[in-house]
């Protein structure tokens, strides 16, 4: 066996490890708080797969994250820590909303088409403020991008407020989506709808985008070393603005898919709903590796759900089912976590080696 | 009978990534004595001097200090053994004095605040002691680099180091410095302390060491007592061949001009005058020499060459085009290849593969892609093929450049820019940190690209280099001109050493001549 081969396995086997231990923690502090600690984490690991409508809880909820997930393995891999996806997903899906109930008079297709295009477009021009002002003026993106998010908050709310609020809805709800701009359900029962397979597109096309093209290499050289890149020829402005307006594209898109796949009225006023946040843990725990993606985004949807089964079904308060959830992503994410025990199979595994090619030496 | 200082036994060093950096190795060193650490790039050193430091833990084997077994497990605990470290890379602050950095996580106080007077006494204490010739009260930034390094061995000795490791610590010298730094040294032994030397120059080690241990492939395969043995028994011992540092070259043809500079200036960022006003030509198969001491504006030149660096006054043309306002891949485009003093910064991509850090000029052009995708068969072949004809050793192509050791990162570099069919070659320092077998190949391949019709500008801070090399060669001192040698031949290593320290100048007329026009 290669180290190679023993670092990938070992990654499988952390993951899990991860999970295990974080779980035995969990159970620890539920302990603590519960009458019946097993049954409550046994709800937690079981119960989004109980019901089919669980099930298809978790591949609704993997939907939206996954294309903001994806946005931030493609500014990440650049070093571009644009936060932008949070505001370009929602801005997108109140003006595809705005779009779709204006033009309701169009036929089907070409409607959901518009539609999405204006949600790329959106989130392009809204990645594209924080993006600018960081080539032009050294603007930290990170800053930008976040007080971006507040003021796109802010439009939407204007824009729902008085621009698409049915008054007869009796709340800060839009007029409804027409019927024939929505994504059709793919699972009886549920949710779910043709919009996961647009995310799925989005992640395995992004994929080979940065691991196979010639400016996903030049991304990657980016994010690798800036003044490398540069010293080699390559334009760091360039990558830079590309990626940031990539990521907002996808965000984007994102929030198109998921009010035209999940909503019959835009209905987020006051608040921004956490899809950008939820796609930064994505992209951390899919080690900004597009492929990875859906993997990350089922594992943090299947742990929301796990988490809102256990807090209806058992006595554990939600603070705590929070408490599970941050010690689970902690342990997956660590970096160096078991590195000795991986240190010592790697060592023990040269060794044998070294000394096979001794002997027939 | 002499004393035994340090044992080093049956060392195995294994890296995370499953690498065997040294396998039991042995190494024993005497009190009072200057110990050569020698072996191809690779071979394991930096590894054995990381152990015997503290930087990085070994998975078996013992160190003995003294007779005494010893842990240790960082670098502190290195220092209260006694152990110093000069490393290739200074880990000085630039901002702050030379008596602040030599007191640098030992401060003294007075009051509760930091004693810069006593810090002095500290510095000038060890200076005078050991004849270290630096002022305490100069910034570090101002210092040429074998200050810096001066600066680097008092921090040791003030803190206690009776064994000091200096690792390749002659690679940025001139001729003069290095001769310096030796009397220090060989003082520094007279007064007991005892040293462990790394380089990869011979003549050195013939002149200053006493014993020297050789590694190879991460073995300890040969001792000897440095008298007994020529430098020709020592590399052969490294290499297991016959190695041949005199490169073969007949006289330059030089034909047309390829690069041309006219009145250069450089500023600093706070508008010191880097680079003042030079003028120099380069011609097709010829390579023309720059030697000085370093940071005496060659770096510069070579980074405004490449596109790097704005230049404020003057021309630079390559081919008869302007490279002023042309982008780097423009330049890059015209033929202009650039190995860069600092493979760190500008070199190498070193969490990226080598694979990807030989493509980095030449990704995007047609033959590396395929439809939208990039080929990766093509890709392959290429980095298989550089790895195998520039001597790179790692196990396979995708293996981070960080874990390459030091002169195989500088052989990724040189092998990336001699392979793109360059018209002009800025080479900076192209062999530095390289073993004499690499050194002996890339300065054969220099000599080749030349009888190619490639102009080579050379750059090194290694006298023996650019007098080797160099068909003519230019002296820089301060950000002027001070030499122009029209037959590199003709000029002895002290006599070049006077024009870099700036003892000696010619004058404009003779200087001129360089410009051919
Ligand atoms: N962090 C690391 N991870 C994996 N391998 C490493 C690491 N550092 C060094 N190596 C490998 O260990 C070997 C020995 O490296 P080392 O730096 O000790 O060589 P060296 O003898 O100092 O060479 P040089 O003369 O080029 O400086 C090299 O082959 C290198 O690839
Ligand atoms: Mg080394």
């Amino acid at each position: 066996m290669t180290s190679k081969q023993i670092e990938r396995r070992f990654d499988a086997f952390k993951t899990f490890m991860a999970i295990a231990i974080a779980l035995g923690i969990a159970f620890i502090v539920i302990s603590f708080v519960s009458e019946s600690p097993v049954e409550a984490i046994a709800t937690f690991i079981t119960g989004p797969l109980q019901r089919k409508s669980r099930i298809g809880n978790i591949l609704e909820m993997m939907t939206p994250i996954m294309f903001t997930g994806t946005a931030i393995c493609i500014m990440y891999q650049a070093n571009q820590f644009n936060m932008i996806g949070e505001g370009a997903f929602l801005i997108a899906a109140n003006l595809t909303t705005w779009f779709a109930v204006t033009h309701e008079t169009w036929s089907g297709l070409p409607l959901q088409i518009a539609c999405l295009r204006v949600g790329i477009v959106t989130g392009v021009v809204a990645a594209f403020i924080p993006a600018i002002l960081k080539v032009k003026f050294k603007a930290n993106e990170v800053v930008s991008s976040i007080m971006m998010n507040y003021i796109l908050l802010n439009v939407s709310n204007y824009i729902l407020y008085y621009k698409m609020r049915d008054t007869v809805s009796g709340q800060q709800a839009s007029y409804k989506i027409p019927e024939r701009a929505k994504f059709a359900k793919i699972w009886t029962g549920t949710r779910v709808h043709t919009g996961i397979f647009i995310a799925l597109a989005v992640a395995v096309l992004m994929y080979f985008f940065i691991y196979r093209t010639k400016w996903g290499y030049a991304i990657r050289m980016v994010g690798a070393n800036a003044n490398f890149a540069k010293y080699s020829g390559i334009s760091i402005v360039s990558v830079a603005m590309a990626t940031q307006l990539i990521g907002g594209a996808i965000a984007g898109l994102g929030g198109s898919v998921e009010m035209l796949g999940m909503y019959d009225r835009f209905i987020w006023y006051g608040t921004q709903p956490g899809y950008g946040f939820d796609g930064i843990m994505v992209g951390v725990l899919a080690k900004n590796n597009p492929i990875l993606v859906p993997l990350a985004a089922f594992f943090l949807a299947y742990m929301r759900i796990g988490a809102d089964v256990m807090n209806r079904m058992s006595d554990v308060p939600i603070e705590f089912v929070d408490v599970v959830q941050g010690l689970i992503i902690m342990f997956v994410a660590a970096e160096m976590f078991l590195s000795k025990y991986k240190h010592k199979l790697i060592v023990n595994n040269a060794k044998k080696q070294l000394e096979a090619k001794e002997a027939a030496e | 009978m002499p004393e035994e200082i340090l044992l080093m036994d049956k060392i195995t060093k294994v890296y995370p990534n499953g690498f065997v950096a040294n396998k039991d190795v042995t190494l024993s060193i005497n009190k009072g004595e200057i110990h050569a650490l020698v072996g191809e790039n690779g071979a394991g050193k930096s590894t054995l001097m990381k152990v015997l430091f503290g930087i990085e833990q070994p998975e078996e084997g013992k160190i003995y200090i003294k007779g005494k077994e010893v842990k240790i497990n960082n670098p502190l605990e290195a220092i209260a053994n006694g152990v110093g470290m000069v490393h290739q890379h200074f880990m000085l602050v630039p901002s702050l004095t030379v008596a602040e950095n030599v007191v640098l996580g030992m401060e003294p106080k007075k009051n509760g605040l930091f004693d810069f007077e006593e810090a002095v006494r500290i510095t000038e204490e060890a200076v005078n002691k050991y004849n270290l010739k630096v002022s305490a009260r100069a910034k570090v930034e101002d210092l040429p680099v074998g200050f810096k390094q001066k600066v680097e061995i008092i921090k040791a000795l003030v803190r206690g180091a009776e064994i000091l490791i200096l690792d390749e610590p002659t690679a940025v010298l001139t001729p003069q410095e290095t001769a310096e730094l030796f009397v220090e040294l060989k003082h520094l032994r007279d007064q007991g302390h005892t040293i462990v030397f790394i380089s990869h120059k011979l003549n050195e080690i013939k002149e200053l060491c006493d014993r020297l241990t050789v590694l190879r492939l991460g073995k300890s395969v040969g001792k000897a007592i440095v008298a007994d043995v020529t430098e020709q028994e020592i590399s052969k011992m490294m290499v297991g061949r016959d190695v041949v540092l005199k490169v073969e070259k007949t006289k330059a043809e030089p034909k047309e001009t390829v690069l041309k500079v006219r009145d250069l200036r450089i500023a600093s960022d706070t508008g010191r005058t880097i680079v003042d006003n030079i003028s120099f030509s380069v011609r097709k198969g010829e390579i023309l020499g720059v030697a000085g001491v370093e940071g005496n504006g060659q770096s510069q030149i070579s980074e405004a060459i490449t596109g790097l660096l704005g230049f404020q006054n003057g021309s630079i043309t390559v081919n008869g085009v302007d490279v002023k306002g042309k982008s780097i891949r423009r330049i890059r485009e015209m033929g202009v290849s650039h190995v860069s003093e600092d493979r760190m910064t500008y070199g190498v991509a070193a969490t990226s593969g080598v694979k990807d850090n030989v493509i980095s000029d030449r990704y995007y052009k047609k033959e590396f892609n395929k439809g939208l995708l990039m080929d990766k068969k093509k890709i392959e072949d290429l980095s298989d093929r550089l790895i195998k004809e520039f001597l790179i050793k790692c196990d396979d192509r995708d293996r981070a450049v960080k874990m390459l050791s030091g002169g195989n990162m500088q052989k990724v570099v040189v092998a990336r820019e001699f392979s793109n069919n360059p018209k002009l070659v800025i080479a900076n320092q192209p062999t530095r940190g390289i073993d004499v077998g690499a050194t002996e190949f890339i300065r054969k391949r220099l000599v080749e690209l030349r009888d190619e019709g490639t102009a080579v500008l050379l750059i090194s801070a290694d006298l023996n280099e650019v007098l080797e090399l160099s068909d003519s060669l230019i002296v820089m001192n301060e950000g002027h001109i001070a030499a122009y040698i029209p037959d590199a031949s003709s000029i002895s290593d002290m006599e070049l050493g006077e024009y870099m320290l700036g003892v000696k100048k010619q004058t404009p007329e003779e200087i001129a001549r360089v410009a051919y026009d």
